[in-house]
């Protein structure tokens, strides 16, 4: 791996915004505004830097987080990484200068954004404790690590080194930083473990191991080998830029013509786009772009914004995607047992005052969560989690505007936070996602994010919905199925017993009480193999023998293999048909196959749809949607579902008169 | 109600008989091809009609059924056939067992067993209900309710030993007075003689024994019945044989509140459980003297307020056929009204010997009791 030079390049890249003082002034809007707050802003901006540093080395994140109690209120925060290292002169600038960076002009998504992170919390420790922070870090050319120990001069923004040395170092590469401080360790929603596994579930390729005072080692293990796919820097779109950074680049280009400044230093303006521009703005096209005074940058910026502009490229964000989301969630919510996991959805990117963005929204139901309590939302701005703030964050709000009594959940008066025993993941990635504050504690809300949120939450919602239905169908059949399989046949063996004659067979009186075709499902794992067995039966329950077809749609990337029997159609995009033989009443076609290589929690549930038969007589599948594109006969000479009453009307259900009888 | 079979008489075939009858019914419907159902008279309020010929409340003609279409209703029928081929065996063995024996029993029914004693308890009333037999004759019997007489009641009693016993009820027990066997009908228990004007069934433990203590059978002249709360078939059938055999007046005594008013209609009127042996049971001349929502407001006594619970019950007993006359609708609504209920032993408030001295002459006077 070629560390060096990406630690060389890094340095090349780093520039000085100077503003150390402010900070100082400032360490609230910063997350240094209590006790609690400043020890997870400590370990926040440590983790997230330590996650930027391996992802940029392309090296899956392996994270050392420690946070050690010294004294009453005094704590010693470990932060250590497996990234490329940094080279030793850049060291002191990365970790003692206040908006030092190599991210702040770069039009992607990242973690941070003002470089203001790292450094911030070198310095609230030293403001706190008066003590140094201590950084260890390895380059793979290097035999021996880097060490230092400074503080930040807060009057010039400049390192200060207080010792240095080369001391022996295990990882063949990556950083070590350790940051006294003063600060209140707390449990709670708000507190250290659950902002680690909300990072969790959001870097599924990131191992995070934690100890916390009086806590044993905790291993978030990762749940995916894939890194995320480097995003593309691009440049600015005239739409989002900044009147201050439209001015900051004029200074610092090294075009010596506005028309050519417009066309290489943004994106989406072509020569005629820059002249029209200039026009509009009544600014001769050859002027040199540092030549502008403030007049004449503000009628440019305004000829900018209403330039028609094709709308900026997308592929420089870098979503978590469904099948990670989902598998993220599994890996770290497993314990709870939530019964379903709604499939994450992650909406095509769209595009806000030229800046991209794209959301992501995942749901988890059931098994442990409590029931009787507004759902949990998790927020997250390119995957970080956003842990303060809640009620005035955009994520938080879209939940609200949700209309979530259609979805299942309890919600009074169809909006604000929904009840029930549910989780909400809301992810927002943006190369400039618009927080409410300095602090990133919370997303604004605009017009656009909040349209593809609200389309976002509400087609998770309906796959919540359809889980619960199917759910609720299947139960009320699975209690016939007790009936027919364990019941009934134990009724007719004891009268049979009882009148001394031999036991009925029961294929009518099944038929009558189901009149159901029942589509079940089991799914086994192999461990060892690291295969899944699926069994797809169909029971036909009614009286008259049935033909159908069975479609199953594969997620995708997976391959169904030794699929039985032989099926009439397999698809490239995962559409799997059977047209299946003449099922015999109260007897059943069976169907399987194998999943090769996933992890057990990878597959849980077929998509299985039905067709060539009335849908309303079959349990267990949907009937095949409309956009299946498949040209099936029509079926007929159906009957019609077995209608729930069939038998006398006005019937009473003995069993059912819930009078008290309590008066004996 | 004299169906207990004697150990040397050949089993009853009519328990047997209708109990094939069930199963048989049962089996016809699967090998026809029906879905097996059983047709039960509903056992509800609802579906008790007023019997003139007895003076007390039996089933009308609603029925329900029971049937395999539903989870539970087809487990009711999968215990049935247990039950039925349980009690087969027993007379089969000349065996007999307590209800409560019959729901641990059913621990080896595997999914059909039961899951609380009550479910047992209803099936074999069930039983009773199809069949028109008693649950004597299935061999079944409750466990002892412990209910307890004192008064000048003299009786005889055959024990277990075959030998007949004569017992004075206040002469020959201790304070906690004679204790009514599960079976009091002729053949175990005869009443030879009773000097009492009325007797006094009252429900609650505390009261009975300050009345014993007060010497209120010997000074009322009277014959006290503990009911133990909702009394049991034996207790309701003792009251029944005195006040027909003997001719006593009964009047009941009870806490004030809705529970004790469904006491007194069990006692009076007939049980809404056992509506199919009202005539056996009930004792349609039996006198209701309090605890009156009146009483609370006459007495002034110290009360306590009505759970959602209690509220339910009164509104239920305001559609309760039993309960629809002037007297019950006027004091169940005045209950309703003050929101309040009180225990017969607040009567305390005015001294020990209040309830003696005062009220129960009181209440007992106009009836010509005292």
């Amino acid at each position: 791996m070629p560390s060096i030079s990406i630690a060389e390049e890094l340095a090349k890249k780093q520039r000085e915004i100077s503003v150390s003082e402010f900070f100082e002034r400032n360490k609230q809007i910063l997350g240094y505004d209590s006790a609690t707050k400043a020890l997870l802003t400590v370990v926040k901006e440590g983790v997230e830097n330590a996650l930027d540093a391996t992802e940029e080395a392309e090296v899956l994140p392996d994270i050392l987080v420690e946070v050690n109690k010294v004294d009453k209120d005094e704590f010693l925060v470990v932060i250590e990484d497996n990234g490329p290292g940094i080279v030793k002169k850049e060291v002191p600038n990365v970790f003692g200068r206040l908006l030092y960076g190599s991210r702040f002009h770069a039009r992607r998504q990242s973690r941070g954004q003002q470089g203001l992170g790292i450094s911030g919390a070198v310095m609230y420790g030293q403001l706190t404790t008066g003590k140094a922070t201590k950084i260890t870090s390895k380059v793979e050319e290097e035999d021996v690590a880097y060490q230092v120990e400074l503080i930040v001069d807060t009057k010039k923004n400049m390192p200060n080194k207080v010792r240095e040395d080369r001391v022996i170092y295990e990882r063949a590469h990556g950083t070590r930083v350790e940051i006294p401080l003063r600060g209140r360790y707390a449990g709670g929603k708000q507190s250290i473990p659950e902002y680690l596994k909300a990072t969790a579930i959001v870097n599924p390729h990131a191992r995070i191991t934690y100890k916390l005072p009086e806590g044993e080692t905790v291993v978030l293990e990762r749940a995916s080998e894939d890194l995320p796919p480097k995003t593309k820097e691009i440049p600015p779109h005239p739409h989002g830029i900044e009147l201050g950074t439209l001015m900051q680049m004029m200074k610092e280009t090294k075009s010596y013509k506005l028309s050519a400044f417009l066309e290489e230093e943004f994106v989406r303006v072509s020569a005629r786009v820059a002249k029209e521009i200039c026009d509009s703005a009544g600014i001769d096209g050859d002027v040199k772009p540092k030549s502008l005074v403030l007049e004449e940058a503000k009628a440019l910026h305004e000829a900018m914004q209403s330039a028609k502009l094709m709308a900026p490229p997308t592929d420089c964000l870098s979503p978590i995607g469904e099948r990670l989301i989902k598998r993220g969630l599994k890996n770290v919510l497993g314990n709870l047992r939530p019964e379903f996991y709604a499939p994450p959805l992650t909406r095509d990117p769209s595009v806000y005052s030229g800046n991209p963005f794209q959301v992501e929204v995942g749901i988890v139901f059931g098994g442990d969560l409590p029931p009787d309590q507004p759902v949990d939302v998790l927020r997250f701005a390119n995957r970080v989690p956003l842990m303060y703030q809640a009620g005035g964050c955009a994520l938080t709000q879209a939940v609200g505007n949700v209309d979530w009594r259609r979805y299942g959940l309890e919600q009074r008066g169809g909006q604000g936070l929904p009840f029930g025993p549910a989780i909400v993941l809301v992810h927002v990635c943006s190369t400039k996602v618009p927080f409410t504050s300095e602090a990133k504690e919370a997303v604004a809300t605009v017009d656009e994010i909040m349209t593809e949120l609200d389309l976002a939450l509400k087609e998770c919602g309906r796959r919540l919905k359809t889980h619960l239905t199917k759910k609720a169908h299947r139960a009320k059949t699975k209690e016939k199925f007790e009936i027919v399989q364990l019941i009934l046949p134990r009724i007719a063996e004891k009268s049979a017993k009882i009148v001394n004659k031999k036991v009925p067979t029961l294929d009518a009186t099944i038929t009558k009480i189901m009149g159901v075709v029942w589509v079940d499902e089991t799914i086994t794992y192999d461990r060892k193999q690291k295969r899944h067995t699926v069994t797809i039966n169909v029971h036909n329950f009614t009286s008259a023998g049935k033909k159908l077809n069975l479609h199953l749609l594969m997620p995708r990337g997976l391959e169904a293999k030794s699929v039985e029997p032989k099926p009439t159609e397999l698809r490239d995009d995962g559409k799997i048909t059977w047209e299946l033989k003449r099922i015999d009443s109260v007897t059943k076609a069976s169907i399987s196959f194998v999943l090769e290589g996933l992890d057990e929690a990878e597959y849980d549930e077929s998509d299985v749809y039905v067709s060539g038969i009335n849908p309303g007589l079959v349990i267990g599948a949907e009937p095949l949607p409309g956009d299946w594109e498949l040209n099936y006969a029509e079926f007929e000479g159906e009957e019609g579902a077995a209608p729930e009453a069939a038998e006398e009307e006005g019937e009473i259900d003995y069993d059912e008169t819930e009078e008290s009888l309590e008066d004996e | 109600m004299s169906k207990k079979p004697k150990a040397d008489v050949p089993v009853s075939n009519k328990a047997v008989d209708a109990l094939y009858g069930i199963a048989e019914e049962i089996y016809e419907e699967l090998d026809g091809g029906q879905i097996p159902k059983m047709k039960i008279p509903l056992r509800t309020k609802a579906n008790i009609r007023f019997d003139t010929k007895h003076a007390v409340w039996k089933y009308g003609n609603l029925t329900g059924v029971r049937s395999a279409k539903k989870l539970k209703g087809a487990l009711m029928l999968l215990r049935t056939m247990h039950v039925l081929e349980f009690i087969r065996d027993m007379i089969r063995e000349n065996k007999s067992s307590t209800l409560r024996e019959m729901y641990y029993i059913s621990e080896g029914w595997d999914i059909a067993k039961f899951h609380a004693q009550e479910e047992s308890n209803l099936l074999a009333e069930d039983l009773e209900v199809i069949t028109q037999l008693l649950r004597e004759d299935f061999k079944l019997r409750p466990e002892e309710s412990g209910a307890s007489v004192i008064g000048n009641l003299t009786l005889e009693e055959i024990t277990r030993n075959g030998e007949r016993k004569r017992i004075n009820c206040r002469d020959d027990v201790g304070d906690a007075g004679y204790t009514i066997p599960y079976n009091v009908e002729k053949e175990k228990v005869k009443l030879i003689e009773a000097d009492a004007k009325f007797v006094l069934a009252i429900e609650t433990g505390g009261m009975f024994d300050r009345l014993v203590e007060n010497g209120f059978d010997e000074d009322a002249k009277c014959i006290l019945v503990h009911l133990k709360g909702q009394p049991s078939r034996s207790t309701r059938r003792l009251l029944k044989r005195l006040n027909e055999e003997l001719k006593i007046n009964v009047a009941t005594f009870t806490d004030g509140d809705p529970w004790s008013f469904r006491i007194h209609a069990s006692v009076a009127y007939g049980a809404i459980k056992t509506a199919h042996i009202s005539e056996y049971l009930a004792t349609p001349t039996a006198e209701f003297v309090g605890i009156t929502a009146s009483d609370i407001l006459n007495y002034e006594l110290p009360t306590d307020a009505l759970t959602p619970r209690d509220i339910g019950a009164l509104n239920a007993e305001m559609t309760d056929p039993r309960f629809n006359d002037e007297f019950w609708r006027s004091e169940i609504q005045a209950m309703l009204q003050i929101n309040k209920k009180a225990e017969q032993q607040a009567l305390a408030k005015y001294g020990l010997d209040y309830v003696t001295d005062t009220y129960l002459p009181e209440k007992l006077g106009p009836l010509g009791l005292m």
